[in-house]
């Protein structure tokens, strides 16, 4: 019997290590997202209204759900986060959905496709995609009306929003075999052309605030799910030991 | 009313009018279970666990969400960030439903070890197999109800599945549908589907296979009849009373059940994308096929075996037929002795090979195909369905270890 077991093991073990290979995208970095670093969730919350949700809403989300777990107070939120307005004009209420004024009619005759709301962007392509995708950024001049193109997604519809931040880079490329007997350029790195406003370290880290951000906003009530489930498998584990404790004093008396 | 047990007051007279206490002596406090049991034991109650789970947090989940084309993926992020504690109501039943599979292949699985299916318990792996039927109906219409691009998608490939039938199938699919795609329509008849119909039949379902369980009596590891041998008052010697016995040991076994379902629920409701699948968050989009479609985990051995097979139709027959055999399976079964205990290597090697090419096919069935998966996906296919013919040839004279009298 043990002898087959150990055979299944072994005969299921290598097909574990199947995992598909990693595609030629680049960058190709890895982040930690502090869920206590409230912070780098408000810095990101600013650089999303202000640069990402004229085109990208948020729209599961509601302002003051983002100012209360944030720590923002409500009229904060309405100075610094509410750049929209209703239909007559008056200021968006800080209880309202995290909307935009973008038509999906123009959006897609803009862009091609309407830009995606982006409130569970985080949880669809995960905080490591998104990291390296608004840093993979560069100038690809065949490309008409947008100029650049993007090493994480490439032929993506989006112009590079954060330029005058980040400044404008071109790739370097690499030679290397396709595994078929053909060769292609894969790109290894970036050389900034135009400088923008931040240095490399202070895009890198506003990227990681805005991804932070996102994360939040693509599950608000992480923290909470953590905090809970803490207290859920503590007292589990209590109420373990009294069971197992009963079903010991009942079962003295089986043989 | 029960005749050693001459009740007073009310529960006497509840018994003059309702066999309350005759239901409770059949199906608790004197069923006689083996004493034996071991781990394998524990996924019967847990499974019954998992359906309780699954109506009560079903039932919330239905105050809230709108099963609607435009509404659907919306109402369940309304669930998740405005219904106080929607989050955990809609973890527990996404997490619920694949709990509900493991602990049931595992229940499955237990009774392929001790040969549960086997003679007098042919009914009880009949009703089983109807369960588990219409778990997978229920789990494959309720995926469909967050609408998002693999409910969607995922729903848009296993229906046109029912387009390989000769003749009628495409009749089939729109009639499924209801539409000429999947839309509005297939959500609304797959959302009454899945919160009256199949639950109905479910409960109706795990009824019979208890009621059938506890005429015939608990098969345990030794696969002994206990009711051979008893005491003077008609109890088998090996046999313990389900309650208090098993109600306080099964309890053990909710609570360790219960620690592993909230490290999931609680720390990672996606399991890795398998119960939440990542492609899932983006809503259903009919003109926007996603890159690769995979079924829920729990799907995949049975999608790995559609895809082994080059034709369609044939590819359908053999998925359908890989569900057939298993109901066939006390037939397949020429042996009198159950219990892996005391049966040849062969049988064995048989069930190491059904466990292999089991495994192999889930895992592969959630992997986009390539020319060595195939090939792969295809020797798992003939081990799977290998079981069941080697099984039929080894059980007729299969050479084994003497069964002992009592259980150890």
């Amino acid at each position: 019997m043990r002898k087959i077991l150990i055979i299944v093991a072994a005969l299921i073990a290598p097909t574990l290590g199947w995992a598909a290979g990693g595609g030629a995208t680049f960058p190709n970095d890895k982040i930690e997202i502090d869920w206590d670093d409230k912070a780098a969730m408000q810095r990101g919350a600013r650089t999303y209204v202000n640069y990402c949700m004229s085109c990208h809403s948020a729209e599961f989300s509601r302002y003051n759900r983002v100012g209360a777990d944030l720590g923002i107070a409500d009229d904060l939120v309405r100075d610094n986060l509410i750049f929209t307005t209703d239909i007559h004009g008056e200021k968006t209420k800080v209880g309202e959905l995290m909307k935009n004024t973008m038509k999906t009619a123009y959006a897609e005759e803009a862009f091609g496709v309407a830009p995606p709301d982006l409130s569970l962007i985080a949880r669809s392509r995960g905080v490591n995609w998104l990291y390296n995708y608004l840093r993979g950024f560069y100038v690809d001049e065949s490309r008409t009306g947008l100029g650049v193109n993007n090493g994480v997604f490439a032929n993506v519809g989006m112009p590079h929003v954060l330029a005058e931040l980040q400044g404008l880079q071109i790739p370097k490329y690499r030679s290397e075999s396709d595994g078929h007997g053909g060769e292609h350029d894969v790109i290894v790195g970036f050389e900034i052309i135009k400088p923008g406003s931040m240095s490399k370290s202070e895009y890198d880290n506003t990227i990681h605030d805005l991804v932070a951000f996102l994360d939040y906003v693509a599950e608000p009530y992480k923290q909470t799910r953590r905090n809970v489930g803490t207290g859920v498998i503590i007292f589990l584990f209590g109420f373990l030991i009294l069971a197992y404790m009963l079903k010991k004093e009942y079962w003295k008396d089986v043989h | 009313m029960s005749e050693d047990n001459n009740s007073k007051g009310l529960l006497g007279w509840i018994d003059a009018r309702f066999p309350l206490s005759k239901m409770y002596d059949e199906h608790l406090g004197k069923y006689y279970a083996p004493k034996n049991f071991n781990f394998w034991y524990f996924f019967g109650s847990l499974a019954l666990l998992v359906l309780v789970l699954q109506i009560v947090t079903g039932i919330f989940l239905t105050m809230h969400y709108k099963p609607d084309g435009d509404m659907a993926f919306k109402s369940v992020e309304h669930i998740m960030r405005d219904v106080d504690w929607g989050w955990l109501i809609r973890y527990l039943h996404s997490t619920g439903a694949s709990a509900f599979f493991i602990v049931v292949y595992l229940h499955m699985f237990r009774a392929l070890l001790y040969g549960s299916y086997q003679k007098p318990r042919e009914l009880i792996w009949l009703f089983g197999m109807f369960i588990f039927l219409a778990l997978m109906a229920e789990a494959f219409m309720g995926y469909l109800l967050p609408w998002g691009q693999m409910s969607y998608w995922g729903a848009q490939v296993i229906i046109s599945l029912f387009g390989a039938v000769p003749i009628v199938g495409d009749e089939l699919t729109l009639w499924i549908r209801g539409d000429f795609v999947v839309s509005d329509a297939t959500l609304n008849r797959f959302f009454a589907l899945h919160v009256v119909a199949v639950p109905i039949v479910l409960l109706m379902l795990v009824v019979m296979h208890i009621i059938a369980l506890h005429e015939v009596g608990s098969n345990n590891p030794d696969g002994i009849d206990i009711k051979k041998t008893k005491d003077a008052n008609g109890v088998p010697l090996d046999g313990i009373p389900f309650h208090p016995y098993y109600s306080v040991k099964d309890l053990v076994g909710v609570v360790v059940f219960l620690i592993l379902f909230s490290v999931v629920v609680f720390f990672m409701p996606e399991m890795g994308g398998y119960f939440l699948e990542y492609a899932n968050f983006v809503p259903a989009n009919q003109f926007k096929t996603p890159e690769h479609i995979a079924p829920v985990w729990y799907f995949t051995p049975f999608y790995a075996i559609l895809r082994a097979v080059p034709d369609k139709l044939l590819g359908v027959i053999a998925m359908f037929s890989a569900i057939v055999v298993l109901f066939l399976l006390p037939w397949f079964d020429r042996g009198k002795v159950r219990s892996i205990r005391y049966r040849s290597t062969s049988f064995k090697w048989l069930l190491a090979m059904l466990i292999v090419s089991f495994v192999g096919l889930g895992y592969l069935g959630a992997l986009p195909s390539t020319g060595v998966r195939t090939l792969f996906a295809q020797i798992f296919s003939v081990g799977y369905f290998g079981f069941f013919v080697g099984l039929w040839f080894i059980s007729k004279n299969e050479v084994t270890k003497p069964v002992p009298e009592r259980v150890r």
